[in-house]
């Protein structure tokens, strides 16, 4: 942050063709600019990149919460990172982990996006309008206000949904805790799919689907033969975003707290409950290192695939 | 008028018919529920009753959250729009060494960088900062996570748009921060509203990172008050929580309604989480 605005070059701003720096548009000069960038940067290092750094050296220490170990952390290598691959716990957070990302972001989001904005392609009117509001409102509502609407939902005795169905006393979030959580993050995360679809869908030539039709194509041909391969660069984008999304995401912690007996306890929740919870932060820090490589990994393909495009 | 036609539209309106339940029936609990004196978990026809309001207008913490809710996403957002639209201004202006590269580093961060993955050091962070139990410290954390996304997407949004008057505002004399203020603001308003927008949604719902830095129920969100509601003493206060889980979404779903109807609802990419 050693740049400063030295009183000469402003001075020479007032007088147009004779900034020293460059001529861009502003008469920013490349100082000034700097000037301009200088603040987001430093918040954008202390509390984004210093974290990512840190938690590569804590995950690599005993540090705890409590105890002789919260005053001085000790190096131990890569020790937790053993501790980890040797902790059944840590291998059931990753399946289910797997599970929830397959089964929510990859299936269920993709696929329902994807049906709502192909129902509704050719459509105008309020139609469009009610369905696409509702998915949106599931979206942009307070994660805290709709995991608790699951909750009451799926409620074993009073709940809507055994109402519904007849069946009071089936135990939704009790014996089918993950289940829960992937039909709670559809519903929540369907609509950026949706959306997404939607746009892509007004990019595909109407006249190759006619053709498609008139050559006698069903439904699902013409799906699979001139809708996909058009819009497989918005699957791919679709797929890798809404998957870093759903791994990283902490509000099953909302819905069943990783319970009952750690069969809902994705990675997000694992992390919380071994660092926070009890106290092993340098353990905690290591699956935290484990989850920053692999969003790094996912983030890169993504990247990649935007590049691609321009 | 074939058969196939008429089995299509029956299928179409089945489908329909089955998405909007699943869409609705979570729902139809937030709305009725708050209007109903004894609250179940079961969606029931409310009686319309207004007691249920008194309870969370009496309650100490609750219509406190909503106003820390609102100073926390508002002043992110603050933060975010300003720092994004001056750094964004110089990146989308000026050809800086490395200005690419900047770029691409600080997109891939803010996707890789989540609170699941840095929650640990953010919490040791706040620790030795001090930072835990105060809003700023919260503010300024919640900035440096949305900056870099912010900052992208302005860029995007300034280059779009002409050079031309900022070069004739220079002509006549205007220093940078002048044309930032005079020229470019106007010119970009959109895309500071959606920023900002964008920033008060994320803030408003997120709930991981003040339930982590903030164990002061009088500093805590509406977020953690809903959590805090239905975990409390094992048993859920439903009127109360259901009433105040309705008071604390509509603000959101006013903020959509009201930037679908201006702008038309467009998402830039990395919305949400």
């Amino acid at each position: 942050m050693a740049q400063a605005i030295s009183p000469p070059e402003v001075l020479d701003d007032k007088a147009p063709g004779r900034d020293r720096y460059s001529s861009d548009a502003a008469g920013l000069g490349r100082l000034r600019a700097g000037v301009f960038v200088a603040p987001a940067l430093l918040l954008i290092a202390a509390f984004l990149v210093f974290p990512a750094l840190w938690v590569l050296y804590l995950g690599l220490t005993n540090y705890r919460l409590t105890g002789a170990a919260a005053a001085e952390p000790r190096f131990v290598g890569l020790d937790n990172f053993l501790d980890a691959i040797a902790n059944p716990t840590f291998w059931n957070s990753t399946w289910l982990t797997v599970q929830f990302v397959l089964g929510s972001a990859v299936i269920g989001q993709v696929v329902l996006g994807f049906t709502i904005a192909w129902l509704l392609r050719d459509r105008r009117g309020p139609l469009k309008r009610l369905v696409e509001g509702l998915v949106i409102l599931a979206w942009i509502l307070p994660s805290a206000v709709v995991s608790f609407l699951w909750v009451a939902l799926l409620d074993r005795d009073g709940g809507t949904l055994n109402a519904l169905l007849g069946i009071p006393g089936f135990p939704w979030l009790l014996d089918h805790p993950m289940l829960s959580i992937i039909i709670f993050n559809t519903w929540r995360g369907t609509a950026f799919s949706m959306m997404l679809y939607g746009a892509a869908l007004g990019n595909v030539p109407p006249s190759h689907l006619e053709s498609a039709r008139l050559a006698g194509a069903s439904g699902w041909q013409q799906l699979r033969d001139v809708v996909f391969p058009h819009i497989r660069g918005h699957i791919l984008t679709n797929l890798l975003l809404i998957s870093l999304w759903t791994f990283n995401d902490f509000s099953p912690f909302l819905l069943t707290a990783g319970g009952p007996d750690g069969r809902s306890e994705v990675l997000a929740v694992h992390v919380y409950k071994v660092a926070l919870q009890s106290g092993e932060l340098g353990y905690g820090a290591a699956v935290s290192t484990i989850i920053l490589l692999i969003n790094l990994v996912v983030a890169v393909f993504y990247l990649r695939l935007l590049r691609s495009k321009k | 008028m074939t058969p196939r036609f008429v089995l299509g539209r029956i299928g179409f309106y089945t489908l329909i018919a089955v998405l909007l339940a699943f869409f609705t029936i979570p729902l139809l609990w937030l709305v009725t529920a708050p209007f109903t004196s004894d609250p179940t978990y079961e969606v029931r026809w409310p009686d319309f009753t207004w007691e249920n309001f008194q309870a969370v207008v009496e309650h100490p913490y609750a219509l406190p959250s909503l106003w820390n809710s609102l100073v926390l996403s508002v002043g992110t957002a603050l933060l975010v729009v300003v720092m994004a639209a001056l750094a964004a201004y110089a990146l989308s202006r000026v050809r800086l060494p490395g200005r690419d590269a900047l770029l691409y580093a600080l997109l891939l961060l803010s996707s890789i960088i989540t609170g699941t993955a840095a929650m640990v050091p953010l919490f040791q962070l706040a620790v030795e900062l001090n930072l835990i139990d105060s809003q700023l410290g919260l503010i300024l954390i919640l900035t440096g996570g949305l900056l870099p996304a912010a900052i992208f997407m302005l860029k995007d949004f300034m280059d779009s748009t002409p050079k031309s008057y900022e070069e004739s505002a220079r002509v006549f004399g205007a220093s940078p921060l002048q044309i930032v203020r005079h020229v470019v603001v106007p010119l970009v308003r959109p895309g500071l509203a959606t920023i900002a927008v964008w920033a008060i949604a994320n803030v408003w719902g997120n709930f991981l990172m003040p339930y982590l830095l903030l164990s002061d129920v009088e500093k805590q969100p509406a977020a953690v008050i809903t959590y805090t509601l239905y975990t409390e003493g094992g048993q859920a206060n439903l009127r109360m929580l259901s009433t105040f889980g309705l008071l604390y979404s509509v603000p959101v779903v006013l903020m959509y309604l009201f930037v679908s109807k201006k702008y038309g609802f467009r998402f830039h990419g990395g919305i949400k989480r």
